[in-house]
């Protein structure tokens, strides 16, 4: 009989001790954050918070210009989306559906996009928008973003697309559909399962950049929530632990929401993106 | 369907505009960085060309060996740890684990996704010696472990193993659900006749399952390969690159000389040789799935 129970029980503290190891440094994130100054003095960091102190989510919003910077990434992150889908759906299909010379030369050349360092391009691309006065303006971000997307969009959207058969495309071209009528009413809704990859993953990326945002942004009024994070730290630094955890995790949250939404998608999306390296 | 389908209109229209953006914005900077490397000063001003000068200077300079050492450690410390444990969670949700698989998974994956400036800052915290003891320093010192307490991202001897088991933590869930997809397309049957042959479950796993996993782990690897050849975000979150500069990887170096000195030839050669790095470290490690198959 107890030979038979050890199994369980050690799959049962492992399975257990791997959802701590993930969820519970979250989890203290979000109760520090609710934290007054005096009781990360007074208790062990581990402890929970004595009531719920909004002061430092306040702090964070207002003094530390998190509401600027939830704005900023907004709008860079979803211009970028728009043009993202837009082109690796249009590129992808041309790509892989439609009949002309070069075809195969221009999927692998943007293949080689997916090997390119964001490092390596940095440099070239700041003077570049120096001399075209780009420096310090969301168009700066956002067409980086856009160009930066397109290899892994489109190689997603294109092993999409070649497993789509022909005789659907063909079916309507009889029934006298042109090119572009073509695209939006048979192509685009029939991608839906990868145009939702392609914009929960892109998400993920252009919310998550900092290299970029830091190199062309310097005007506080125009930094993205990953610059502003590391300003926050510096600007409050080890004084003010509780606006710097409510910064934190409100930075955390729109990701936490489109998560537990799209889990599958994303799950997928990582995935496959994956598979190319 | 010719005509719809060979529609040159319609390809220029498709394939021009985001062919001209990507060119411009990902490819030429490349070149534009080779040219770069061979010039020293500043573009457009005192801008001299100086041939392989800041190559053979790059080979010379004490910081750079440093850079390259530290981020060489770095990827072979998060690579083991991402793929390894990444393996060995999937084994784990394949064969032992029963009960709430999808709730796991789902939790495990959950780092992934988090911003990495965000998953700094946290950790910066976790790690925290002064003036509070961070999460790990109170727990250690709670349970009697009080000689374990010191600034685990404050010393050089610990800066890149904190750093590094950061970034193990937040990637391992990803490299686990891969490897999950992977053992999940294995058939039932050749695992159950492995079993009836006599196979222990480290014979399964050497014999049975991981050829059946190479390709997998390849791809696995070099996507652990491109991300840490990178090092920059998680580094400049946790560390800024030091103390000192324990933890400052290639991509800070290159950041520092280009944008806080304003080197940008030398800057440059940094970034081609990054570059290179990358291509070269892909292929090599593509090198030993070949080698196999032929």
């Amino acid at each position: 009989m107890k030979k038979i129970k050890i199994k369980p029980l050690i799959i049962s503290l492992l399975t257990a001790g791997l959802v701590i190891l993930e969820v519970y440094p979250l989890f203290w994130m979000l109760t520090a954050s609710f934290k007054k100054p005096a009781e990360f003095v007074s208790k062990p960091a581990y402890a929970l918070n004595d009531g719920f102190y909004i002061q430092n989510y306040i702090d964070a919003w207002t003094r530390g210009n998190m509401a600027t910077f939830f704005k900023n990434s907004l709008i860079n992150t979803l211009a970028a989306l728009v043009f993202i889908v837009f082109f690796s759906v249009t590129i992808g299909f041309a790509l892989t559906k439609m009949e002309w010379k070069y075809k195969n030369k221009v999927a692998s050349y943007f293949g080689i996009g997916i090997m390119v360092p964001v490092a390596t391009a940095l440099i070239p691309l700041f003077q570049i928008y120096n001399g075209m006065n780009l420096i310090n303006t969301r168009t700066s971000l956002i067409i980086t973003y856009i160009a930066f997307g397109l290899s892994l969009s489109i190689y997603l959207v294109t092993g999409f697309l070649k497993s789509l058969p022909d005789e659907i495309l063909e079916a309507a071209v009889v029934d006298g559909c042109g090119i572009y009528k073509l695209m939006w009413t048979i192509v685009v809704p029939l991608m839906k399962n990868a145009i939702v990859t392609v914009l929960v993953l892109q998400f993920f990326f252009k919310w998550n950049d900092l290299l970029f945002s830091m190199t062309f942004i310097n005007d506080t009024k125009l930094k993205t929530i990953q610059t502003g994070l590391l300003y926050f730290q510096d600007e409050f630094g080890a004084k003010n632990w509780g606006a710097i955890f409510a910064s934190v995790s409100m930075s955390v949250l729109p990701m936490l929401v489109v998560y537990m939404i799209l889990n599958k998608a994303v799950i997928e999306g990582m995935t496959a993106g994956a598979v190319k390296g | 369907m010719k005509n719809v389908l060979g529609n040159k209109k319609a390809i220029a229209l498709f394939v021009l505009p985001g062919l001209l953006l990507y060119t411009i914005i990902v490819m030429l900077p490349v070149i534009w960085s080779v040219y770069y490397s061979v010039y020293e000063g500043t573009p457009g001003l005192k801008w001299n060309f100086v041939g392989l000068a800041n190559y053979e200077r790059l080979f010379h300079d004490k910081n750079f060996h440093n850079a390259l050492i530290v981020n060489l450690k770095y990827i072979a410390i998060v690579m083991i740890g991402q793929v390894g444990l990444g393996l060995l969670l999937a084994l784990f949700f394949r064969f032992w684990l029963t009960k709430f698989k999808n709730v796991v998974r789902t939790l495990v994956f959950f780092p992934v996704v988090l911003p990495t400036v965000a998953v700094g800052q946290l950790f910066v915290k976790i790690y925290e010696i002064q003036p509070n003891y961070g999460l790990l320093n109170s727990i250690l010192s709670n349970i009697g472990l009080q000689h374990l307490v010191q600034p685990w991202i404050g010393q050089s001897s610990t800066a890149l193993g904190a750093l590094s088991a950061m970034d193990i933590w937040v990637a391992m869930g990803f490299y686990s659900v891969i490897f999950y997809g992977a053992l999940l397309d294995i058939p039932g049957e050749i695992i159950e006749a492995a079993k009836i042959d006599g196979c222990n479950a480290f014979n399964l796993f050497r014999r049975v399952l991981s050829p059946l996993l190479k390709p997998i782990t390849i791809t696995c690897m070099i996507f652990s390969f491109t991300g840490t050849v990178k090092m920059f975000e998680s580094a400049l979150a946790l560390t800024k690159g030091g103390p000192g500069s324990a933890t400052k990887s290639l991509s800070m170096f290159m950041y520092s000389v280009s944008f806080t000195y304003g080197k940008v030839g030398y800057g440059s050669v940094i970034a081609v040789f990054i570059f290179l790095l990358c291509v070269v470290g892909s292929r090599l490690i593509n090198l030993f799935d070949r080698k196999e198959k032929a």
